[in-house]
């Protein structure tokens, strides 16, 4: 297993604390960083035909967007720390997406940030975290 | 946009009270229409003392020809096209395009209409129990054709400038027969398809589903909303027109989500009163058996109960018809034939699943009480059925049928301006256009009488077939080749799966 961590981030502030507990570990222990965003997505959604033919286009559009707004700002801030990562921008559901990559990136922990959703939204939609926790075949760290 | 939204609402509001008598007369006037173009398309030929439509036969040769020149795919090919569903073969590291699944569910949103509930109804009232025989075989014929011309779409599509894809018989046909040397021969079929399917979706697509979403919630209300069709009608209309002329896409986007599931709880309930009606069960089914070849009291005996089969069976998974195949040309595969085999899945699930289980249901009823419905044909007669053992069950009903009617029209809309565009350019003036022209047509559609609507949907509908049908037999030998080539390197693994 290389020394090596998966790092989730989304733009939000939760993702932000994210990094940096990341990027301070990883400087301690000479570890190389994952940065990750996952853009939410499912193969199993219903769609009208006019979104159907939208969504190559769209898909496009929402890599550049995480891209330039979330992933680039942090690979900077990850450069000019000086710590060695690689970044990924991909669709999916966030859990099920994080673990895949993390055991094809053989990743020693995963580093995501707490969301606080109120009681009933994740009540009724599961929480990243929590479907994380439960699943993941790594210890995983959330950062609050 | 608002502002032509509140004009033409209130255009409408202001005009009402000279509606009182419209659909009288609306009806007037679409009747000869319909029976006119009805008796040009359904040129009619005697045989056996039947009168047989050469356009059924166009398609059922058609069916039939490619079922057994691609060995039978529609059998074969069933088992893979549920891996592809489930997303077997999906490449995990390019997530995030239109899915096999995603495709299919639209298509099946724009096939499971009204024709599931009404048309077989409509089918077994005319062509006896026999008809639902002939239904399924339809059924099961088509899964061949629509194999054939969903590869066609997904491997001739267009990508345009912005980014967005457009695909269907008019591009396969224009881009297939200039592969063969035949230009001018292509663009003439393009042209004439494109012209067909904007005119046909005023048909199938929306009037005959606003009709009968009308006659469904006019039974529940008890008659209550009899001479308000032209009201229903503006509703409908302003709902229609709030999607796909204002942008709304939240109204389209909420009914999508729950068509799935209006389906699969109007075929629970119908299992239910199938169940309820246990005793029935065995003579429904010997009906459907016997009256298929011996088509008692059906004009025109077995061939009457034949023809009437196989033409509901089109009305509603639309082989053959390449609707299908416009919806599916948005997934990008480097494989079109995945959408082939994808696609075989759909009059399956629309006409050997459900319409076969409202078959039942009306079936069941039938041999249980002869007279259980009275006069009532279409969604009525279905409905009736169901009142027989669930006494509420209308009332979800109409809402079922009202959901199946919008989620239709929104992909009928989308086909129809794929055939504007297709004939027209991208010009947003013209997309506007259209889309109003279908607004209108879909509060007509509740004005008029289910028989000139029936006529009037299937002549254009049918129309169309005879072009598509056609390009479909020149451009089968490159289905063929794809599919062939496909399946050695599925059975080599060079075609990896990854999910087990």
């Amino acid at each position: 297993m290389s020394n090596s961590v998966l790092v989730a981030v989304d733009g939000s502030e939760g993702g932000a604390r994210a990094l940096q507990y990341a990027s301070d570990r990883a400087k301690l222990g000479g570890a190389k960083l994952i940065l990750t965003y996952v853009i939410e997505w499912s193969p199993y959604s219903f769609n009208t035909p006019e979104e159907n033919a939208e969504r190559h286009m769209r898909r496009e559009q929402e890599i550049e967007k995480a891209t330039l707004s979330v992933v680039e700002p942090a690979s900077a801030l990850l450069e000019a720390s000086g710590v060695e990562h690689e970044t990924i921008v991909r669709h999916g559901p966030p859990a099920e997406t994080l673990i895949e990559l993390a055991e094809k990136h053989g990743v020693q922990q995963i580093v995501i940030g707490r969301r606080g959703q109120s009681g009933i939204k994740s009540l009724l939609f599961g929480s990243v975290a929590g479907n994380l926790v439960q699943t993941s075949p790594v210890p995983v760290v959330v950062v609050p | 946009m608002t502002r032509l939204f509140i004009t033409f609402t209130a255009f409408f509001l202001y005009t009402l009270p000279a509606f009182a008598g419209f659909d009288e007369t609306i009806n007037e006037i679409t009747a000869p229409i319909a029976s006119a173009v009805g008796s040009f398309v359904f040129f009619k030929i005697p045989l056996f003392g039947a009168q047989l439509p050469l356009v059924v036969l166009w398609l059922v040769i058609g069916a039939i020809f490619f079922t057994l020149y691609l060995g039978f795919v529609n059998v074969g090919g069933f088992k893979h096209a549920i891996q592809l569903v489930r997303g077997d073969y999906a490449d995990p590291d390019s997530p995030g395009e239109v899915s096999h699944f995603q495709a299919l569910a639209t298509a099946v949103s724009g096939t499971v209409g009204i024709g599931n509930i009404g048309g077989v109804a409509v089918a077994v009232t005319i062509g006896g129990a026999g008809a639902t025989f002939w239904l399924i075989v339809a059924g099961f014929l088509g899964m061949s054709t629509k194999f054939v011309e969903c590869t066609l779409g997904v491997k001739y599509r267009t990508e345009n400038p912005d980014g967005s894809v457009s695909g269907g018989p008019m591009y396969y046909m224009k881009k297939g027969f200039e592969e063969r040397g035949m230009n001018g021969f292509g663009k003439f079929m393009g042209t004439f398809y494109a012209i067909g399917i904007f005119i046909g979706a005023l048909g199938i697509g929306n009037m005959f589903q606003s009709n009968q979403a009308y006659v469904q919630l006019n039974t529940v209300a008890g008659g209550a909303l009899d001479g308000l069709g032209w009201l229903v009608g503006l509703i409908l209309a302003a709902v229609v027109f709030a999607v796909i002329i204002g942008g709304i896409k939240s109204i389209a986007r909420v009914t999508e989500k729950i068509v799935p599931f209006m389906a699969i709880f109007y075929c629970v309930f119908a299992i239910i009163v199938i169940l309820m009606n246990f005793s029935s069960i065995p003579e429904a089914i010997g009906n459907i058996f016997s009256g298929a070849f011996t088509g008692e009291g059906v004009k025109g005996g077995a061939i009457g109960a034949l023809i009437i089969g196989f033409q509901r069976a089109v009305f509603s998974n639309e082989a053959g018809i390449g609707s299908a195949s416009i919806a599916h040309a948005a997934v990008r595969t480097p494989e079109p034939v995945t959408e082939g085999y994808v696609s075989l899945l759909e009059p399956f699930i629309d006409t050997i699943v459900i319409c076969t289980i409202t078959a039942l249901v009306i079936g069941t009823s039938q041999v249980a009480d002869p007279n259980f419905a009275g006069d009532a044909t279409g969604v009525a007669m279905t409905s009736a059925a169901f009142e027989r053992q669930i006494s509420w069950f209308p009332l979800p009903l109409a809402f079922g049928a009202l959901l199946f009617a919008f989620s239709t029209m929104i992909s009928w809309s989308y086909y129809g301006l794929k055939g504007w565009t297709y004939l027209f350019g991208e010009g947003q003036m013209g997309q506007t256009v259209y889309k109003l022209v279908f607004c209108a047509f879909v509060a007509i559609g509740c004005m008029v009488q289910l028989g000139p609507i029936l006529d009037i949907s299937d002549a254009l509908v049918f129309l169309i077939c005879v072009p598509n049908i056609l390009a479909l037999y020149f451009l089968a030998p490159i289905v063929k080749r794809e599919m062939v080539s496909y399946q050695a390197r599925l059975a080599s693994g060079e075609i990896k799966r990854y999910k087990h």
